[in-house]
Protein backbone atom coordinates (compact mmCIF):
# COMPACT_ATOMS: atom_id res chain seq x y z
CA UNK A 1 0.00 0.00 0.00
CA UNK A 2 3.00 2.55 -0.59
CA UNK A 3 0.69 4.42 -3.00
CA UNK A 4 -2.06 5.18 -0.70
CA UNK A 5 0.76 5.87 2.00
CA UNK A 6 3.02 8.20 -0.48
CA UNK A 7 -0.61 9.97 -1.03
CA UNK A 8 -1.92 10.26 2.47
CA UNK A 9 1.91 11.27 3.65
CA UNK A 10 2.41 14.05 1.24
CA UNK A 11 -1.61 15.16 1.51
CA UNK A 12 -0.41 15.87 5.19
CA UNK A 13 3.06 17.74 4.09
CA UNK A 14 0.81 19.98 1.66
CA UNK A 15 -1.85 20.89 4.43
CA UNK A 16 0.83 22.00 6.93
CA UNK A 17 3.51 23.90 5.00
CA UNK A 18 3.84 27.08 5.75
CA UNK A 19 6.67 29.06 3.87
CA UNK A 20 7.11 27.51 0.45
CA UNK A 21 9.40 24.70 -0.46
CA UNK A 22 11.80 25.30 2.53
CA UNK A 23 9.20 25.60 5.09
CA UNK A 24 8.37 21.35 3.69
CA UNK A 25 11.57 20.24 4.20
CA UNK A 26 11.51 19.07 7.89
CA UNK A 27 8.20 17.31 6.89
CA UNK A 28 9.44 16.02 4.07
CA UNK A 29 12.68 14.73 5.98
CA UNK A 30 10.73 12.88 8.82
CA UNK A 31 7.93 11.70 6.98
CA UNK A 32 11.06 9.63 4.42
CA UNK A 33 13.44 9.04 7.15
CA UNK A 34 10.60 7.43 9.75
CA UNK A 35 8.83 5.64 6.89
CA UNK A 36 12.63 4.25 5.79
CA UNK A 37 12.42 5.60 2.38
CA UNK A 38 15.27 7.47 2.27
CA UNK A 39 18.45 8.36 4.16
CA UNK A 40 19.35 11.74 5.28
CA UNK A 41 22.23 12.00 2.41
CA UNK A 42 19.81 10.64 -0.14
CA UNK A 43 17.46 13.53 0.71
CA UNK A 44 20.42 16.26 0.77
CA UNK A 45 20.99 14.81 -3.30
CA UNK A 46 17.41 15.12 -3.97
CA UNK A 47 16.88 19.01 -2.10
CA UNK A 48 20.02 19.75 -4.33
CA UNK A 49 18.62 18.21 -7.58
CA UNK A 50 14.44 20.07 -6.73
CA UNK A 51 16.52 22.97 -6.30
CA UNK A 52 18.33 22.88 -9.37
CA UNK A 53 15.59 21.86 -11.66
CA UNK A 54 12.99 24.59 -12.86
CA UNK A 55 9.60 24.79 -10.90
CA UNK A 56 8.27 24.49 -7.09
CA UNK A 57 10.51 22.69 -4.87
CA UNK A 58 8.05 21.44 -2.97
CA UNK A 59 6.71 19.63 -5.98
CA UNK A 60 9.70 18.30 -7.56
CA UNK A 61 10.59 17.28 -3.79
CA UNK A 62 7.45 15.26 -4.05
CA UNK A 63 8.02 13.96 -7.45
CA UNK A 64 11.30 13.11 -6.93
CA UNK A 65 10.33 10.98 -3.41
CA UNK A 66 7.17 9.69 -4.64
CA UNK A 67 9.07 7.86 -7.66
CA UNK A 68 11.68 7.15 -5.69
CA UNK A 69 9.27 4.56 -3.73
CA UNK A 70 6.55 4.13 -6.11
CA UNK A 71 7.71 4.39 -9.78
CA UNK A 72 5.51 6.76 -12.01
CA UNK A 73 2.47 6.73 -10.66
CA UNK A 74 3.72 6.90 -7.00
CA UNK A 75 5.63 10.12 -8.16
CA UNK A 76 2.12 11.28 -9.88
CA UNK A 77 0.22 10.67 -6.56
CA UNK A 78 2.59 11.86 -4.57
CA UNK A 79 2.30 15.28 -6.04
CA UNK A 80 -1.30 15.76 -6.24
CA UNK A 81 -0.83 14.77 -2.49
CA UNK A 82 1.22 17.76 -1.71
CA UNK A 83 -0.56 20.30 -4.48
CA UNK A 84 -4.85 19.24 -3.34
CA UNK A 85 -4.60 20.78 0.06
CA UNK A 86 -3.12 24.57 -1.46
CA UNK A 87 -5.54 24.34 -4.32
CA UNK A 88 -8.81 23.82 -2.52
CA UNK A 89 -7.79 26.15 0.36
CA UNK A 90 -7.04 28.61 -2.50
CA UNK A 91 -10.12 27.63 -4.57
CA UNK A 92 -12.50 28.37 -1.36
CA UNK A 93 -10.43 32.22 -0.66
CA UNK A 94 -10.84 32.95 -4.30
CA UNK A 95 -14.27 31.64 -4.49
CA UNK A 96 -16.56 31.84 -0.96
CA UNK A 97 -13.92 32.90 1.70
CA UNK A 98 -12.49 36.23 0.38
CA UNK A 99 -12.24 38.01 3.12
CA UNK A 100 -11.47 35.07 5.19
CA UNK A 101 -7.78 35.67 5.41
CA UNK A 102 -8.43 39.15 6.99
CA UNK A 103 -10.08 37.61 10.00
CA UNK A 104 -8.20 38.46 13.16
CA UNK A 105 -7.94 34.92 14.40
CA UNK A 106 -6.57 33.83 11.15
CA UNK A 107 -3.86 36.58 11.39
CA UNK A 108 -3.31 35.23 14.94
CA UNK A 109 -2.89 32.17 14.02
CA UNK A 110 -0.12 32.79 11.33
CA UNK A 111 1.95 35.24 13.67
CA UNK A 112 2.32 31.85 15.87
CA UNK A 113 2.94 29.77 12.86
CA UNK A 114 6.05 31.81 11.07
CA UNK A 115 8.30 31.63 14.04
CA UNK A 116 7.61 28.14 14.29
CA UNK A 117 8.02 27.46 10.64
CA UNK A 118 11.44 29.31 10.58
CA UNK A 119 13.02 27.88 13.32
CA UNK A 120 12.18 24.23 11.61
CA UNK A 121 13.78 25.58 9.01
CA UNK A 122 16.80 26.33 10.57
CA UNK A 123 17.15 23.78 12.93
CA UNK A 124 16.73 21.45 10.13
CA UNK A 125 20.04 22.81 8.55
CA UNK A 126 21.72 22.90 11.90
CA UNK A 127 20.92 18.79 12.75
CA UNK A 128 21.46 18.41 8.99
CA UNK A 129 24.66 20.26 9.37
CA UNK A 130 25.62 18.24 12.63
CA UNK A 131 25.24 15.07 10.87
CA UNK A 132 26.91 15.40 7.24
CA UNK A 133 29.82 17.75 9.04
CA UNK A 134 30.63 15.59 12.22
CA UNK A 135 28.37 12.63 11.64
CA UNK A 136 26.62 13.32 15.24
CA UNK A 137 23.11 11.24 15.26
CA UNK A 138 25.14 8.25 13.44
CA UNK A 139 27.40 5.52 15.37
CA UNK A 140 30.95 7.77 15.05
CA UNK A 141 31.96 11.01 15.13
CA UNK A 142 34.04 12.24 12.36
CA UNK A 143 34.99 15.65 11.59
CA UNK A 144 34.40 16.10 7.73
CA UNK A 145 36.57 19.08 7.12
CA UNK A 146 36.02 19.44 2.92
CA UNK A 147 32.47 19.68 3.84
CA UNK A 148 33.07 22.61 6.22
CA UNK A 149 35.74 24.29 4.04
CA UNK A 150 32.85 24.20 1.45
CA UNK A 151 30.21 25.82 3.30
CA UNK A 152 32.83 28.39 4.29
CA UNK A 153 33.35 29.40 1.06
CA UNK A 154 29.88 29.11 -0.37
CA UNK A 155 29.13 31.54 2.45
CA UNK A 156 31.83 33.71 1.88
CA UNK A 157 31.03 34.01 -2.14
CA UNK A 158 27.36 34.43 -1.65
CA UNK A 159 27.96 37.11 1.08
CA UNK A 160 30.21 38.72 -1.12
CA UNK A 161 28.11 38.54 -3.92
CA UNK A 162 25.25 40.18 -2.30
CA UNK A 163 27.95 43.24 -1.19
CA UNK A 164 28.66 43.66 -4.95
CA UNK A 165 26.41 43.54 -7.15
CA UNK A 166 23.19 44.15 -4.57
CA UNK A 167 21.08 41.08 -5.32
CA UNK A 168 21.02 37.22 -4.08
CA UNK A 169 23.53 34.82 -5.75
CA UNK A 170 21.63 32.06 -7.43
CA UNK A 171 21.56 28.85 -5.42
CA UNK A 172 22.43 26.94 -8.82
CA UNK A 173 25.54 28.35 -8.88
CA UNK A 174 26.27 27.84 -5.06
CA UNK A 175 25.67 23.93 -6.08
CA UNK A 176 27.94 24.24 -8.94
CA UNK A 177 30.52 25.95 -7.49
CA UNK A 178 30.53 23.32 -4.50
CA UNK A 179 30.59 20.60 -6.62
CA UNK A 180 33.53 21.69 -8.49
CA UNK A 181 35.80 22.36 -5.05
CA UNK A 182 34.78 18.84 -4.38
CA UNK A 183 35.32 17.08 -7.51
CA UNK A 184 38.98 18.69 -7.65
CA UNK A 185 39.80 17.99 -3.95
CA UNK A 186 38.46 14.47 -4.47
CA UNK A 187 40.32 13.48 -7.68
CA UNK A 188 43.52 15.04 -6.19
CA UNK A 189 42.86 13.14 -3.05
CA UNK A 190 41.92 9.65 -4.24
CA UNK A 191 42.57 10.16 -8.01
CA UNK B 1 -14.57 35.66 -26.39
CA UNK B 2 -14.73 31.95 -26.41
CA UNK B 3 -14.88 30.21 -23.57
CA UNK B 4 -12.33 27.41 -24.07
CA UNK B 5 -9.99 30.69 -24.73
CA UNK B 6 -8.39 31.96 -21.70
CA UNK B 7 -8.61 28.27 -20.40
CA UNK B 8 -5.80 27.08 -22.68
CA UNK B 9 -4.74 30.84 -22.32
CA UNK B 10 -4.25 30.15 -18.62
CA UNK B 11 -2.76 26.58 -19.07
CA UNK B 12 -0.10 28.04 -21.84
CA UNK B 13 1.10 30.48 -19.46
CA UNK B 14 1.84 28.40 -16.16
CA UNK B 15 3.08 25.98 -18.45
CA UNK B 16 5.64 28.23 -19.28
CA UNK B 17 6.18 29.84 -16.02
CA UNK B 18 6.44 26.07 -14.41
CA UNK B 19 9.43 25.14 -17.13
CA UNK B 20 11.32 28.47 -16.59
CA UNK B 21 11.48 28.80 -13.19
CA UNK B 22 14.53 27.67 -10.91
CA UNK B 23 14.83 28.28 -7.45
CA UNK B 24 10.95 27.75 -6.04
CA UNK B 25 8.15 30.02 -5.49
CA UNK B 26 9.98 33.32 -4.85
CA UNK B 27 11.71 33.08 -7.65
CA UNK B 28 8.70 32.63 -9.12
CA UNK B 29 7.26 36.36 -8.37
CA UNK B 30 9.19 38.36 -10.80
CA UNK B 31 7.92 36.24 -13.25
CA UNK B 32 4.22 35.93 -12.84
CA UNK B 33 4.45 39.79 -12.04
CA UNK B 34 5.65 40.76 -15.67
CA UNK B 35 3.30 38.22 -16.81
CA UNK B 36 0.09 39.12 -15.43
CA UNK B 37 0.47 42.39 -14.70
CA UNK B 38 2.93 44.35 -16.78
CA UNK B 39 1.56 41.96 -20.56
CA UNK B 40 -1.36 40.84 -19.88
CA UNK B 41 -3.07 43.26 -17.54
CA UNK B 42 -5.28 40.99 -15.90
CA UNK B 43 -4.62 42.24 -12.35
CA UNK B 44 -3.13 45.41 -10.90
CA UNK B 45 0.21 45.75 -8.88
CA UNK B 46 -2.38 45.59 -5.40
CA UNK B 47 -4.45 43.07 -6.72
CA UNK B 48 -1.36 41.13 -7.05
CA UNK B 49 0.60 41.72 -3.93
CA UNK B 50 -2.49 41.05 -1.82
CA UNK B 51 -2.15 37.77 -3.69
CA UNK B 52 0.92 36.77 -3.26
CA UNK B 53 0.28 37.96 0.87
CA UNK B 54 -2.49 35.42 0.38
CA UNK B 55 -0.26 32.53 -1.08
CA UNK B 56 2.55 33.21 1.54
CA UNK B 57 0.01 33.08 4.53
CA UNK B 58 -2.09 29.63 3.29
CA UNK B 59 -0.47 26.32 3.50
CA UNK B 60 1.52 24.82 0.14
CA UNK B 61 3.49 25.71 -2.48
CA UNK B 62 3.35 29.45 -3.43
CA UNK B 63 3.46 28.73 -7.24
CA UNK B 64 0.46 26.33 -6.76
CA UNK B 65 -1.65 29.04 -4.70
CA UNK B 66 -1.00 31.89 -7.40
CA UNK B 67 -1.74 29.68 -10.14
CA UNK B 68 -4.96 28.47 -8.20
CA UNK B 69 -5.99 32.21 -7.63
CA UNK B 70 -5.19 34.06 -11.16
CA UNK B 71 -6.71 30.94 -12.45
CA UNK B 72 -9.68 31.28 -10.40
CA UNK B 73 -9.95 35.17 -11.13
CA UNK B 74 -9.72 34.30 -14.65
CA UNK B 75 -11.78 31.69 -15.48
CA UNK B 76 -13.66 30.18 -12.77
CA UNK B 77 -12.62 26.69 -11.00
CA UNK B 78 -11.58 24.89 -14.82
CA UNK B 79 -9.21 28.43 -15.02
CA UNK B 80 -8.25 27.72 -11.64
CA UNK B 81 -7.03 23.99 -12.70
CA UNK B 82 -5.44 24.55 -16.02
CA UNK B 83 -3.61 27.04 -14.45
CA UNK B 84 -2.66 24.22 -11.45
CA UNK B 85 -1.77 21.42 -14.45
CA UNK B 86 0.49 23.74 -16.26
CA UNK B 87 2.72 25.00 -13.51
CA UNK B 88 3.35 21.17 -11.84
CA UNK B 89 3.92 19.63 -15.44
CA UNK B 90 7.11 20.15 -16.22
CA UNK B 91 8.44 19.79 -12.77
CA UNK B 92 6.20 16.32 -12.70
CA UNK B 93 7.93 15.53 -16.12
CA UNK B 94 11.43 16.40 -15.92
CA UNK B 95 12.29 15.17 -12.35
CA UNK B 96 10.13 11.67 -13.57
CA UNK B 97 13.18 12.12 -16.42
CA UNK B 98 15.71 12.71 -14.10
CA UNK B 99 14.64 9.66 -11.72
CA UNK B 100 14.90 7.03 -14.34
CA UNK B 101 18.94 7.77 -14.24
CA UNK B 102 19.52 9.04 -11.05
CA UNK B 103 20.52 5.79 -9.34
CA UNK B 104 22.68 5.23 -12.14
CA UNK B 105 24.02 8.57 -12.33
CA UNK B 106 25.22 8.77 -8.96
CA UNK B 107 27.26 5.17 -9.17
CA UNK B 108 29.65 7.16 -11.24
CA UNK B 109 32.69 8.02 -9.24
CA UNK B 110 32.97 11.76 -10.28
CA UNK B 111 29.53 12.40 -9.77
CA UNK B 112 29.56 10.76 -5.66
CA UNK B 113 32.78 13.25 -5.44
CA UNK B 114 30.59 16.40 -6.53
CA UNK B 115 27.82 15.28 -4.62
CA UNK B 116 30.11 14.99 -1.40
CA UNK B 117 30.00 19.17 -1.55
CA UNK B 118 26.41 19.45 -3.01
CA UNK B 119 25.37 18.34 0.60
CA UNK B 120 27.17 20.67 2.11
CA UNK B 121 25.87 23.62 -0.25
CA UNK B 122 22.66 22.04 0.93
CA UNK B 123 23.12 22.53 4.37
CA UNK B 124 23.76 26.17 3.72
CA UNK B 125 21.01 26.85 1.19
CA UNK B 126 18.36 25.71 3.68
CA UNK B 127 20.01 27.80 6.93
CA UNK B 128 20.55 31.08 4.78
CA UNK B 129 16.81 30.45 3.44
CA UNK B 130 15.86 30.13 7.38
CA UNK B 131 17.75 33.26 7.96
CA UNK B 132 16.18 35.37 5.32
CA UNK B 133 12.77 34.30 6.42
CA UNK B 134 13.88 34.90 10.12
CA UNK B 135 14.52 38.84 8.94
CA UNK B 136 11.30 39.14 7.78
CA UNK B 137 9.86 38.03 10.67
CA UNK B 138 7.56 40.59 13.17
CA UNK B 139 9.92 41.98 15.42
CA UNK B 140 7.58 41.09 19.03
CA UNK B 141 8.88 39.38 21.66
CA UNK B 142 6.28 36.70 21.24
CA UNK B 143 8.06 35.78 17.63
CA UNK B 144 11.13 35.20 19.46
CA UNK B 145 9.65 33.29 22.13
CA UNK B 146 8.42 31.02 20.06
CA UNK B 147 11.07 30.58 17.77
CA UNK B 148 13.78 29.95 20.58
CA UNK B 149 11.30 27.58 21.91
CA UNK B 150 11.05 25.57 18.63
CA UNK B 151 15.13 25.46 18.20
CA UNK B 152 15.32 24.13 21.58
CA UNK B 153 13.05 21.67 21.21
CA UNK B 154 14.02 20.41 18.04
CA UNK B 155 17.91 20.17 18.33
CA UNK B 156 17.27 18.36 22.25
CA UNK B 157 14.86 16.13 20.23
CA UNK B 158 17.16 15.08 17.76
CA UNK B 159 20.27 15.04 19.88
CA UNK B 160 18.44 12.47 22.21
CA UNK B 161 17.04 10.79 19.51
CA UNK B 162 13.47 11.01 20.23
CA UNK B 163 11.00 11.92 16.90
CA UNK B 164 9.64 15.27 16.54
CA UNK B 165 6.95 15.99 14.74
CA UNK B 166 6.73 18.99 12.96
CA UNK B 167 3.05 18.91 11.79
CA UNK B 168 1.95 18.88 15.77
CA UNK B 169 4.66 21.78 16.36
CA UNK B 170 3.49 23.96 13.61
CA UNK B 171 -0.29 23.58 14.73
CA UNK B 172 0.73 24.46 18.27
CA UNK B 173 2.74 27.09 17.19
CA UNK B 174 -0.73 28.61 15.97
CA UNK B 175 -2.14 27.90 18.88
CA UNK B 176 -0.02 30.21 20.72
CA UNK B 177 -0.56 32.56 18.41
CA UNK B 178 -4.48 32.63 19.00
CA UNK B 179 -4.05 32.57 22.79
CA UNK B 180 -1.69 35.47 22.72
CA UNK B 181 -4.21 37.32 20.90
CA UNK B 182 -7.04 36.00 23.23
CA UNK B 183 -4.74 37.23 25.89
CA UNK B 184 -4.11 40.77 24.25
CA UNK B 185 -7.85 41.55 23.02
CA UNK B 186 -9.04 40.41 26.90
CA UNK B 187 -6.30 42.56 28.53
CA UNK B 188 -7.33 45.86 26.23
CA UNK B 189 -11.06 46.45 26.47
CA UNK B 190 -10.65 46.51 30.33
CA UNK B 191 -8.52 49.39 30.28
CA UNK B 192 -10.70 51.59 27.71
CA UNK B 193 -14.23 51.95 27.51
CA UNK B 194 -17.41 50.06 28.29
CA UNK B 195 -18.91 49.53 24.91
CA UNK B 196 -15.69 48.21 23.71
CA UNK B 197 -15.61 44.94 25.47
CA UNK B 198 -19.40 44.85 24.95
CA UNK B 199 -19.08 44.32 21.00
CA UNK B 200 -15.65 42.43 21.70
CA UNK B 201 -17.69 39.57 23.11
CA UNK B 202 -20.83 39.99 21.34
CA UNK B 203 -18.93 39.46 17.95
CA UNK B 204 -14.83 38.87 17.24
CA UNK B 205 -14.95 40.84 13.96
CA UNK B 206 -18.10 41.61 12.77
CA UNK B 207 -17.22 43.42 9.16
CA UNK B 208 -15.82 40.40 7.46
CA UNK B 209 -18.66 37.83 8.03
CA UNK B 210 -21.29 40.61 6.52
CA UNK B 211 -18.42 40.91 3.92
CA UNK B 212 -18.11 37.56 3.36
CA UNK B 213 -22.49 37.00 3.59
CA UNK B 214 -22.02 39.32 0.55
CA UNK B 215 -19.82 37.82 -1.94
CA UNK B 216 -21.80 34.31 -1.19
CA UNK B 217 -24.81 36.02 -2.79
Amino acid sequence: MIYLQLFLSFLKIGAVSFGGGYGMISLVRETVVSNGWLTDTQMMDFIAVSESTPGPIAVNMATFVGFSQGGVFGAILATIGVIMPAFFIMFLIASVMRTFMKRKGVNAFLEGVRPGVVALIMSTAVTMGLSTLFGVGGEKLDINILGSVIIAVVAAVSVLYKKIRKKKISPILLIVLSAVISLCVDIIAYG
Amino acid sequence: MSKGKPVLTLFLTFLKIGAFTFGGGYAMIALLEEEFVGRRKWLTHEEFLDIIAIGESTPGPLAINSATFIGYRQAGFFGSLASTLGVVLPSVIIITVISLFFDRFMQFRYVQYAFEGIRACVVYLIFSAGLRMFKGLKKKPITYVIFGAVVALFISFYIFGIGFSSVICILACGCVGLFVYALTSLRKPAGLTECEPAREAGHLDPEPSQKEGGAEK
